[in-house]
């Protein structure tokens, strides 16, 4: 992924911090000590809860009884679904036209072109492997897919984008608006579109596009607004009009944030396109579905790899594009690559026809699962001394979530949203604790109140985890640059594996329940983590650490007094990452016995049940909009997935 | 300036609807993936549970080779693929377990599916023990024994009381009313997918630890884990009407296929072949035991079903 920047210090009187940390504690304090005659304890109280099952069953019914008549059905949404399925379907007919070695040839010149030679050898040998691994076609579609709905997200991000840049007033209003779409789960709100376009391309299309435009509005109005004011001034002064000065000076001057927004929507909209086989995208997130279903983990890793391997190469090409200047690395034109490809293609098509021969193929499935199979059977229990990984879960059930889930439903309600309230008020504003407090009270008015504290038990339990992991692996790498090197491709992989792929395999560690989703959400959030880590501390000034040094401070002086306590804010926002991309694969843990919300959202996908699915997925919503908050660093990030 | 974009967006809605590029029909959806570079294809739903995946599997291995069609899958959980199916984004589902509102929905009242008669398999859904554990505690298989034995079923999830394991939210289950309205015991433990419930009975298996599950037949699991129904107070047609107040067993569901209404009139060959599709549970079973344990791929899997059973599949086609 490319560089996160994170600004290293920023100054702070920790007396002063500590006076108005206790001032504000003090204020709440007293607000609840007037307000506590009027409490009681216990669960959410069931008078201050509203029902929407009777409404939202019959907007469902009405939905499908006038699907196929309604004009706003025959004239809107239908349009946009046959948009989508026709501009799908043109991508999808080309890429098969051009066959197996056109794609690659005009990939690896698309490359080339942009980046370099290495990276177009990568590119190609990337192509080949989807196809030596059997997936072809799908991978095809997947891209099919991909490309449209980049598309789709890139053209409402730049529009959002382009809005937020040249009006202060747009950009205070989407503001929030991008903030709350960046939290979302993108499980929760599958069954919405779901219900709306029906299961297929469209709606994981739609879906797509709600999860990855934001980060390109961001980016986009971040470049607009931060083009250099003396430029635009003697742009100005040539007396260009407003949209001169936005097409040839704003504009340009933006190109590095705008293919930062790219590659950020790309890596999103590849992620999301796993999630979207639960409403029967196709492609190979269809691929890795259909393997879990019958538990066959080497089949799913079949079609894991071709996505991670899409998403890397997508990566460092787009990223390279955006680093590379004007200058450098023009090899070959556009038509050039154009007829290249054309060559290939028909002479292909003469030689051997367009689909990848079934003679070349690796299989990658009976060995993977051999070896699932050799560690469930010798790790699952029985081990000596250290008990099998069966009684890990167990215990950690027993020991750790249990508690945990007992003590946040025994606590009084209202204590709650009070520890929500100091908790974002201390590490953030009075605005940001206010959002948090009425997201937790909107979880309480839903009537999910217990279902969701048992999720952020859930969330709680495995973010500890992947914190003491993320943070310890972090200072390794960041010390080291041996270990960070053999790190990265590892975190590359990780990062980009569909979330799906985890399930079945810390189900035969852990088994069925709370305990393998915590693990998967563990092994997801992790690279995150250890990456926003490692990037804090190396950026600590070297000048403080060098004058700590003179001061004779060991290492592990170093550590602890200077690279950490500066290197707080990089810390804060791992914490930050860490919450929301643990919480996004607990909900999925719902498939493997997580229960609680994510249960329930699945449930609703499954059945169509509108009232249990979307009241789950709004409450998923407020939990993500809290825990945000409550994590959230003063200044904003530009992006989720890091 | 802001005027005039705002006048062009109205005008050119207008002009998209005066000149009518017509209604979108929301009854006509196919997949974009289908009918791809000439071929004629067939898109098929795979539901997540095996026997599923080889009755698509052999369906689409013989469109394939005997018919020349190209066949799409697309893994739908069951409510959503009646959704697809009248959409037409489906062509087709190849085992239904039941379900009567939509059938009353789709196929009687908006007419956009139509039937295609038995897969000639015959469902049953019930609650299951291990044969081993059956073996030990003879009792065990009838239900009023069952708060006797909670202890044996406890786990970390079950919260003191005994684990019955439930599947995926996909299924048809009764299970919650069920253990409440027969004042058992147990808690239902939702393994969230038909994948992770039967890794976890393989692992309770190697050990012969007690479980108590839900579970189906025709399933290919039986072969790896033998298992022993517990019976519940029987089934009586109507028993089950009122979700809250179930307290009988499961009945027995001969299963049924379903064709988008247009496929069904005009799918040609592949709509003939699909209605004749009619086996046995043991031929399904054969399949599907190749798939999921002997981790064949569902086509070599089909391909090895069809080269040994000629004389049973000749006659589905048309």
């Amino acid at each position: 992924m490319t560089t996160l920047s994170v600004p290293a210090s920023r100054p702070h009187t920790p007396r002063l911090l500590k006076s108005r940390a206790a001032g504000k504690l003090l204020l709440l304090a007293l607000v609840t000590a007037v307000l506590l005659p009027l409490l009681h304890g216990g669960s959410w109280p069931h008078h201050l809860t509203v029902s929407l099952d009777k409404p939202l069953t019959s907007a469902s019914n009405w939905v499908i009884d006038n699907r196929d008549s309604h004009p706003l059905f025959l004239y809107f949404f239908g349009y946009i679904s046959n948009a989508v399925v026709l501009s799908v379907r043109a991508v999808y007919l080309t890429l098969l036209a051009a066959g197996w070695t056109g794609v690659t040839v005009f990939a690896a010149l698309v490359a080339w072109r942009v980046a370099g030679v290495r990276l177009a050898a990568g590119t190609a040998l990337a192509f080949l492997a989807c196809g030596a691994l059997g997936m072809w076609v799908p991978t095809m579609q997947t891209l099919a897919l991909m490309v449209v709905a980049v598309l789709a997200s890139v053209l409402t991000g730049a529009l959002l984008g382009l809005a937020a840049g040249l009006s202060d007033r747009l950009d205070r209003a989407l503001r929030p608006v991008l903030d709350t779409m960046q939290v979302l789960p993108a499980f929760a709100y599958l069954l919405p579109v779901v219900l709306v376009f029906g299961i297929g391309v469209p709606a994981a299309v739609l879906a797509t596009v709600v999860y990855a435009a934001p980060p390109m509005a961001r980016l986009t109005a971040l470049g607009l607004r931060g083009a250099d004011p003396e430029v635009l001034e003697a742009v100005e002064s040539l007396g260009a009009t407003r949209r001169q000065r936005l097409l040839t000076a704003r504009i340009p001057l933006a190109r590095g944030e705008l293919l930062l927004g790219l590659n950020q929507t790309i890596m999103m909209a590849l992620s999301m396109a796993v999630i979207a086989s639960v409403i029967g995208a196709g492609g190979l997130g269809d691929r890795v579905y259909q393997a879990l279903a019958s538990v066959d983990v080497g089949q799913a890793l079949a079609a894991g790899i071709p996505i991670v391997l899409l998403a890397i190469v997508l990566d460092r090409v787009t990223g390279a594009a955006g680093a590379a200047d004007d200058t450098g690395s023009r090899t070959i034109g556009w038509p050039y690559a154009l007829a290249v490809t054309a060559a290939v293609a028909l002479a292909t098509r003469l030689l051997h026809g367009l689909n990848w021969p079934t003679g070349f193929s690796l299989g990658i499935a009976a060995p993977v699962n051999r070896a699932v199979d050799w560690m469930t059977a010798h790790l699952y229990s029985g081990v000596p001394v250290v008990g099998g990984t069966a009684d890990w879960a167990g215990h950690f059930t027993t020991w750790i979530l249990d508690p945990l889930r007992g003590g946040l439903q025994w606590l009084p309600w209202w204590s709650v949203l009070l520890i929500v309230a100091a908790l974002a008020w201390l590490i953030g504003t009075w605005a940001t604790a206010l959002t948090a407090v009425l997201a937790m009270a909107a979880i309480g008015v839903l009537g999910v109140w217990d279902p969701a504290l048992d999720t952020l038990s859930q969330v709680l339990a495995a973010v500890a985890v992947t914190l003491v992991l993320g943070f310890a692996t972090g200072i390794a790498a960041a010390r080291s640059d041996r270990v960070e090197r053999v790190l990265r491709p590892v975190l590359d992989v990780f990062q980009t594996m569909p979330q799906f792929v985890y399930l079945i395999p810390v189900v035969a560690l852990f088994g069925v329940g709370r305990a393998p989703a915590v693990a998967a959400a563990v092994v997801y959030a992790l690279p995150a983590v250890v990456r926003i880590t490692a990037q804090g501390l190396r950026q600590v000034d070297p000048a403080a650490l060098e004058s700590a040094r003179s001061l004779g401070a060991t290492g592990r002086q170093q550590l602890w007094q200077v690279q950490l306590p500066l290197a707080r804010r990089s810390l804060l926002l791992a914490l930050n990452q860490g919450v929301v991309l643990v919480l996004a694969v607990v909900i999925i843990g719902g498939l493997v016995g997580g229960g609680a919300l994510g249960y329930n959202v699945a449930f609703g996908l499954a059945q169509g049940d509108l009232a249990t699915g979307l009241v789950a997925g709004a409450a998923i919503v407020c939990l993500g909009l809290m825990l945000d908050r409550v994590t959230q660093p003063t200044e904003r990030r530009t992006k989720k997935g890091a | 300036m802001r005027r005039r974009t705002t006048t062009a967006l109205v005008g050119s809605l207008v002009l998209l609807t005066a000149t009518g590029c017509g209604a979108a029909d929301m009854t006509k959806q196919a997949s974009p993936f289908a009918n791809a570079g000439g071929a004629k294809s067939v898109t098929l739903s795979v539901q997540s549970w095996v026997g599923a995946q080889s009755n698509v599997a052999v369906a689409q291995y013989l469109l394939e080779h005997e018919l020349g069609y190209r066949v799409d899958t697309v893994q739908v959980d069951e409510v959503p693929a009646w959704d697809a199916l009248s959409q037409g984004r489906v062509d087709a589902i190849l085992e239904d377990w039941g379900h009567p509102d939509q059938e009353k929905r789709y196929v009687e009242d908006k007419k956009t599916i139509a039937r295609a008669g038995d897969l000639g398999v015959t469902g049953h859904i019930g609650w299951f023990v291990p044969t081993y554990l059956a073996q030990q505690h003879p009792d065990i298989t009838d239900w009023k024994n069952l708060n006797k034995y909670a202890g044996l079923f406890r786990t970390a999830e079950s919260g003191g009381k005994g684990q019955l394991m439930d599947g995926s939210p996909s299924y048809v289950t009764n299970d919650k009313a069920l253990v409440a309205n027969l004042k058992l015991n147990y808690q239902v433990v939702f393994a969230g997918s038909e994948a992770a419930q039967i890794t976890q009975m393989k692992q309770f298996a190697k050990e012969k630890k007690p479980f108590l599950t839900y579970w189906y037949a025709p399933q290919w699991l039986f072969k790896k884990v033998p298992m022993t129904e517990v019976k519940l107070p029987p089934y009586k047609d109507g028993c089950d009407a009122d979700a809250a107040k179930v307290a009988c067993s499961y009945p027995h569901t001969p299963l049924q296929k379903y064709l988008n209404a247009g496929f069904a009139r005009s799918g040609g060959k592949a709509a003939a072949f699909l209605k004749k599709f009619r086996w046995t549970t043991e031929d399904q079973n054969e399949v599907s035991l190749m798939i999921a344990d002997q981790k064949l791929s569902p086509e070599d899997a089909a391909k090895k079903w069809v080269d040994s059973h000629p004389q049973v599949w000749k006659k589905w086609l048309p």
